[in-house]
């Protein structure tokens, strides 16, 4: 359905280009979404010479080859989203209801684990837990003595999983919390008037209202550890086990097996367009919650004695995404023995030099990865907002389709990216297009969500007053939702960005020696087992996202700190 | 200035070689003329301005080269591709595929790449003048495609922290003892070409059974050879049951823990030829690089540096590490591994599960 708005004749006559403006947009939009999609559907029911066959399913569902991994990622994403939510819960309450101390610097370091890519903190915590040299077994075995067995095992599948866990739970961190902090103060106050005790309000209130948004954050946290590879590309071959992740990507060797990684990347696909369909249906029940209108600020539960200990509670989940972690690094990259404390006498700058002096792809990847995080960011906000407005103004006929398509998740481990942009009319395949149209893909839906949820919070009668005076659509976007759309849309910007710099899936399979990333650059130093480059690099690394989010969200605005309130629909 | 060596002399720099052919001669081969290093052929290379330069070797070894050449030839940057052989191969097929010339010069763990790339047309032929007056025929390619720079063991190796001299693994049956069990740490030969050399030809003395019984001790899986010599000196696991030897080499000189092990069967040996792609963006750097690699100095200087053998007649071995000589070698065969490949990939990731 459409709406079609003649404009009014302006003083001067001119063309309005909204339309095909939009439609453009549109038309990137869909290109960007069914090119990869349709060359995956074409690989998966095809074989080598393209006769439809279903071989490829009956391959996958009958080999245990197959059928192994593909449970092992049933159990890991569904025990790291229960995971992340049994700590995020308690965390984001403390952080948005509570009078405990800290809580704007226990929010920022939530944000720090966002930050920190995945793979990086797979390869923190191996120095930290692996069985005979990480750091924390060293630890405890000079209390329980030289031969006892280690305390943590990280190669192993609890190892992910807590790894996976420790930079997942931030999603849900973030949605839990914004759902706590817009939450009518006045309900809560209601039912303490009509005599409930504190746990009676938190029951029968406070729960059933940060109820949706707690279930979306598990779904966002289960999506999140089904299609990660980092973690377990590091993890799980030195634990003698698969994920589907990794299999897929096994399916790249020599000589390539393309029609089972497309076959086997559509589960995931289908589960995951599952998933967030039935996300959209718990979200959309949280309008019963909030009808419009002012309410008071929510109410703070005073701790009283137990504020300091709430706090301690926060600082020790912290202990594991951030403070251990950044530890392990900073030793890793000064010491000359990546698993030895350093000392004052043994500090050296070998690896810092060897990084910046030696390492002959630094440069090269440092300078594409800050490109592409930028580049992939500005372009990706614009589109998102464009499709974004054209879904929540209905500007153009298809809207709809233009809001499924913005969340369609095609870009499942990079296996449709591959064939959508390695052949022709597309063959991008060696320059730094394919990957910037690669993380545009990826990071698209959480951004168009994000986005939208902005518009949704703005009037159209102030647009339209504008078009009123004369202003073509354009203008009136420009000049008037823009200003009042850029806490959302610096947020979504950092979103992306970070989300450029965490990416290692599509990347690994995309890249070339011309156009290596960071995170590819940091997985091939795995590879050799080079442990101290990689922490040299990856705070390098961390230094750059933090500074470019920084730097961001100092442009001036209304609206306060955004950085902070990172949203992933 | 060097003097003529003789052929006899050549032979006698490589009879001490036990290995097996790596380059069969076919019976008319045609090689095309030597070439020297001249100021025509360092002028162009400046030209280029960058090498790109694949390879598999250690990444502390491969960028010191890098950067020797650069210091040698001031103007060119040398870029150092390093992934396992196995990943290169497979890149370097996905880049011709999609018609990317990126690699200039490519040196594989793995020998048997060079005969698909032979086949397809993919090598520039080139023969430098060292390496047509001091290479042995069977470790270069007759037609000029590739020539053997490097030549290195797949060892066993201990922690000497953690296993007493006396309690050491002497040969790979012993690696079968059940006090080694979830001690070990092994390269994959579906990432790195030393391992999958190194596999076959495991397979072919000890046969299947040896690995089958070896995946049931929990070794630790990693990827690289170069990886289970770090493994060991950070003490995470005791025993390496395969990977670099000229690792445990250079981290034991570097004052770590490390000790290797050359079995009673026989050593895995492996050759790493290099050879120039037709395609290279930079063909004249290349070719300067291809003919510095082979020099007398650089082949001393590597095998000084990175603790590897050189096949160069004129090179010394460096005081005080062992000779090839002294070490009994598992014989090469890279047209036996090609062949054997895909069972290798595949048998393997049965046994040990990934």
């Amino acid at each position: 359905m459409t709406t079609t708005t003649t404009t009014s004749p302006a003083p001067r006559a001119r063309i309005d280009w909204t339309r095909p403006v939009l439609w453009l947009f549109a038309a990137v939009l869909i290109l960007l979404i069914l090119l990869p999609l349709s060359w995956l559907a074409v690989f998966a029911f095809t074989d080598k010479n393209r006769h439809p066959t279903l071989q490829n399913f009956v391959t996958l569902f009958s080999n245990p080859d197959f059928l192994d991994p593909l449970l092992t990622t049933a159990i890991i994403a569904t025990t790291s989203a229960v995971i992340c939510c049994i700590v995020a819960a308690p965390l984001s309450w403390l952080v948005s209801r509570t009078d405990m101390p800290g809580r704007q610097t226990i929010r920022a370091l939530v944000t720090a684990s966002f930050v920190t890519p995945p793979f990086l903190g797979a390869v923190a915590w191996e120095l930290l837990a692996a069985p005979n040299s990480g750091l924390l077994n060293q630890l405890y075995r000079l209390f329980a003595g030289e031969d006892a067995d280690a305390l943590f095992n990280i190669y192993s599948m609890t190892g992910i999983i807590f790894v996976i866990s420790c930079y997942t739970f931030p999603f849900v961190f973030v949605l839990v919390a914004n759902a706590l902090d817009t939450m009518p103060g006045e309900l809560e106050d209601a039912s303490a008037i009509l005599g409930g005790n504190a746990w009676t309000t938190a029951r029968r209130v406070t729960i059933p209202l940060a109820m949706p948004a707690l279930v979306a954050g598990a779904l966002i946290a289960f999506l999140q550890a089904m299609t990660l590879f980092g973690s377990p590309a590091i993890l799980a071959l030195p634990a003698g086990f698969h994920t589907m992740t990794t299999k897929i990507w096994s399916l790249f060797q020599y000589p390539p097996k393309l029609e089972l990684a497309a076959a086997a990347a559509v589960p995931l696909l289908v589960l995951t367009i599952l998933l967030l369909q039935g996300q959209k249906a718990l979200l959309g029940r949280r309008g019963y919650s909030v009808i419009g209108g002012k309410y008071g600020a929510p109410r703070r539960v005073e701790l009283k004695g137990w504020r300091w200990a709430a706090l301690g509670f926060c600082l020790l989940v912290l202990l594991n995404p951030v403070f251990l972690p950044y530890f392990a690094l900073l030793n890793a990259a000064f010491s000359p023995n990546a698993t030895t404390l350093v000392t004052p006498s043994t500090l050296t700058l070998h690896n810092i030099v060897f990084v910046f002096t030696e390492l002959s792809s630094t440069q090269l990847a440092l300078k594409n990865t800050v490109i592409l995080g930028a580049a992939t960011a500005t372009i990706g906000t614009i589109l998102a907002l464009v499709i974004a407005y054209v879904t929540t103004r209905k500007v153009i006929a298809g809207h709809r389709v233009l809001g499924f398509l913005a969340t369609a998740p095609v870009a499942v481990l990079g296996v449709g990216l591959f064939l959508s942009y390695t052949r022709p009319p597309f063959v991008l395949y060696g320059t730094l297009w394919i990957l910037l149209l690669a993380f545009l893909t990826i990071n698209l839906p959480s951004a168009y969500q994000q986005l939208q949820a902005a518009f949704a919070t703005i009037h159209p009668e102030l647009e339209e007053a504008s078009r009123i005076l004369g202003a073509t659509r354009l203008q009136a976007l420009r000049q008037i939702t823009a200003p009042l759309l850029r806490t959302g849309v610096i947020a979504t910007w950092c979103f992306i960005f970070i989300g450029v710099m965490r990416e290692l899936s599509a990347a690994i399979v995309l890249f070339t020696s011309q156009t290596k990333v960071l995170s590819v650059l940091i997985y091939d130093l795995n590879e050799g087992g080079d442990l101290a480059a990689i922490a040299v690099l990856g705070i390098a690394m961390l230094v750059i996202t933090f500074a470019v989010v920084l730097a961001v969200n100092q442009i001036p605005m209304s609206g306060g700190n955004s950085g902070a309130k990172l949203r992933n629909g | 200035m060097r003097k003529p060596i003789s052929r006899r002399d050549v032979l006698k720099g490589s009879a001490a070689l036990a290995a097996g052919t790596v380059f069969a001669s076919p019976a008319r081969a045609a090689a095309p003329e030597s070439t020297a290093i001249t100021p025509g052929l360092v002028a162009a290379a400046k030209k280029d301005g960058t090498l790109v330069f694949y390879s598999s070797m250690d990444l502390p070894v491969g960028e010191k080269l890098g950067k020797a050449f650069e210091a040698a030839y001031p103007g060119i940057a040398v870029q150092i591709e390093r992934s396992g052989s196995e990943r290169l191969f497979q890149r370097v097929a996905q880049e011709f595929d999609a018609n990317i010339h990126a690699a200039d010069v490519v040196n594989s763990a793995d020998a048997s790449h060079f005969i698909p790339w032979k086949k397809s047309g993919w090598l520039m032929p080139f023969v430098p003048e060292d390496v047509a007056k001091y290479f042995p025929d069977n470790y270069r390619d007759p037609d000029g495609m590739a020539v053997t720079t490097r030549l290195w063991l797949s060892s066993i190796a201990y922690n000497t922290n953690l296993v007493k001299a006396e309690d050491a693994p002497k040969s790979f049956t012993d690696l079968l003892d059940a006090k080694w069990a979830g001690k070990m740490v092994k390269g994959h030969p579906a990432y790195s070409g030393t391992i999958m050399t190194t596999t076959f030809q495991i397979v072919r003395e000890l046969g299947w059974p040896y690995l089958e019984k070896l995946a049931k001790q929990r070794v630790m899986q990693v990827q690289s050879s170069t990886d289970p010599p770090k493994k060991l000196s950070l003490g995470e696991r005791a025993v390496m049951a395969d990977g670099n030897e000229y690792g445990i080499v250079l981290l034991k000189e570097a004052g770590q823990l490390v000790e290797p092990v050359y079995p009673t069967e026989g050593t895995p040996t492996i050759s790493g030829p290099t050879g120039i792609f037709a395609g290279a963006p930079h063909p004249n750097a290349a070719k300067l690089f291809q003919a510095w690699l082979h020099t007398r100095e650089t082949q001393q200087f590597f095998v000084d540096f990175t603790g590897q053998y050189s096949l160069h007649a004129q090179v010394q071995p460096k005081a005080g590490r062992r000779r090839l000589a002294d070490i009994k070698l598992m014989k090469e065969d890279p047209a036996g591994v090609e062949a054997m490949t895909e069972e290798i990939k595949t048998r393997y990731a049965q046994l040990f599960r990934v």
